[in-house]
């Protein structure tokens, strides 16, 4: 995939953020996960990867974040390898990921704590967020006492106390019913038009792509390799009447069937 | 509140049922009382020889407790070292089923030689007894951490300290109170085993074991039963002082907690 030409919402933006070039991906001696991709974000740009299970969605993000290495191939996060740029990410997983033990306010506070942050500081920050993501009430629960879009919510508070200028979603929604699906769909929307931060999101859902997206790249299985993108020029602010409208509807229907043909194939 | 009067009304009735059986076996079978003596000869046994009874319980009690403390102290120490790396579990994990497979009734002499007669040797032998539980669940817990977990940890550049400390230890504790469960009751089991050896451990008494083979050499089967009584008293109070710390450390997050109470 390349940089042009429709690269951001606003091309006065074109600053380039993540450059993944040429990047294979191999897990011990088994067949290639990734081959050879080139993909390229732009600073607060929002990207869905959308694909099979399967053709190395994950992996994608693992190797932004440096949690794993490439086989092959080069990437840069804001000119820097993706180790050294981990004070500039954050990362929402599939699972909310929780410490059980901890409240929910210890929880948003986790990044800050390991980070050093004083903890006057910390605790300012983590009523900020509490109060952004709508959880002040349940400040003092546990997890175990909170709904799966709860813990999402705190979940995505705790990746965005770091003022991180990349997140990087993993299907963070894939648990959760479609009603709380939609909803926090709408709540990443305005977090990230008050936040401007970069997004690399991944999913299953062609509807949920197109709702949150500056651009869909579709992946293809065996081994991963882009197979199309498509940009996403849908009205901004998005509200949730645009899912009935005849643009998403039209949009969703490309993505799905790009999506079948990579299956066919 | 009166569901659980209810469970404990329903435990009596059952210890009443039992005791009516016992009695009802000794006039149907006509067994001699120095095989089997009666529930109220117990009972009486357990009256006129209270104090000598209650001092061997608390013998028995401080060597079970001395040892089931030392077990959870170094077993947690080694199994934080065993979650350091698979290399190192590799290494010397194997060993600590030494410690399960082991019979300790063929080490009990053996230790009785090294550290001599007396408390000491007792509470290293209920050590040595209630050890590998308190290390394969601790180590269990400190490496079964979700994945995910330690990538966030990672992606915050934590330190293996901020790993092992804010991460793998507090995600072990429900284990680690699996492993004292299983440990209590065999500390209790590993101080008696060693009380039969040991002998007195003071001048003129010594804890539930001695004491329960000073009574079967004398014939008293009536205070033998008293004895037996205290230790399975013993056991149970052990049992249920880790079932309530578990509940007090973990019932505000843990599910194991929320099962107790439902319970």
């Amino acid at each position: 995939m390349t940089a042009s030409p429709n690269l951001a919402r606003d091309p006065s933006q074109n600053v380039l953020q993540i450059e993944m070039s040429g990047v294979s991906k191999t897990y011990g001696g088994g067949p290639a996960v990734l081959q050879s991709l080139d993909l390229t974000v732009c600073r607060e740009e929002f990207v869905s990867i959308i694909g099979a299970s399967g053709c190395g969605k994950s992996t994608i993000l693992k190797l932004i974040s440096g949690l794993t290495a490439p086989t092959s191939g080069s990437i840069r996060v804001e000119g820097m390898t993706p180790k050294n740029a981990r004070e500039t990410i954050s990362y929402v997983f599939q699972e909310a990921t929780l410490l059980p033990w901890r409240t929910v306010s210890d929880n948003i506070g986790l990044s800050l704590e390991l980070e050093g942050v004083a903890g006057d500081r910390r605790r300012k920050k983590v009523t900020s967020l509490l109060d952004l993501v709508g959880l002040g009430h349940v400040a003092k629960a546990y997890p175990r006492e909170l709904s799966g879009g709860m813990k999402m919510r705190v979940s995505i508070a705790r990746a965005l106390a770091t003022n991180p200028r990349l997140l990087l979603l993993d299907e963070p929604f894939a648990a959760l019913d479609e009603m709380s699906r939609d909803h926090l769909n709408e709540e990443i929307l305005r977090l990230r038009e008050e936040q401007k931060w970069t997004a690399v999101f991944v999913t299953h859902s062609v509807a949920e792509a197109a709702f949150l997206s500056d651009r869909i790249v579709v992946l293809a299985p065996n081994p991963g390799r882009v197979h199309a993108v498509f940009p996403v020029n849908l009205p901004s602010p998005r509200v949730s009447a645009l899912r009935t409208s005849p643009e998403f509807d039209s949009l969703v229907s490309r993505v799905s069937h790009s999506l079948r043909e990579t299956l066919a194939a | 509140m009166r569901q659980r009067a209810i469970t404990a009304m329903n435990a009596m009735a059952v210890f009443a049922a039992l005791l009516i059986l016992w009695q009802i076996v000794l006039w149907v079978f006509h067994v001699p009382p120095y095989m089997l003596p009666a529930p109220w000869a117990v009972a009486k046994a357990i009256g006129a020889r209270f104090p000598s009874l209650l001092a061997s319980l608390l013998i028995t009690a401080e060597e079970s407790a001395g040892g089931l403390a030392a077990s959870i102290a170094v077993g947690v120490l080694i199994a934080l070292f065993f979650a350091q790396s698979r290399w190192v579990r590799k290494m010397f994990y194997p060993y600590t089923l030494l410690l399960q497979t082991v019979p300790i009734i063929a080490v009990a002499p053996l230790i009785l030689m090294w550290v001599g007669a007396g408390q000491p040797a007792v509470t290293l032998i209920a050590f040595i007894i209630s050890l590998a539980p308190i290390i394969a669940n601790t180590t269990q817990g400190l490496i079964s951490v979700d994945e995910n977990l330690v990538h966030l940890f990672l992606m915050h550049n934590a330190s293996r300290r901020q790993l092992l400390f804010n991460l793998r230890l507090p995600h072990a504790v429900p284990s680690l109170f699996v492993g004292i469960r299983i440990a209590s009751g065999i500390a209790v089991i590993g101080a008696i085993t060693g009380e039969l050896y040991a002998g007195s451990s003071r001048v003129g008494e010594g804890g539930l074991g001695y004491s329960i083979l000073y009574a079967s050499s004398q014939l008293q089967t009536d205070y033998l039963f008293a004895l037996v009584f205290a230790a399975t008293v013993l056991g149970f109070t052990f049992f249920f002082t880790v079932m309530f710390l578990e509940w007090y450390f973990l019932h505000r997050w843990h599910e194991s907690a929320r099962v107790m109470e439902t319970e």
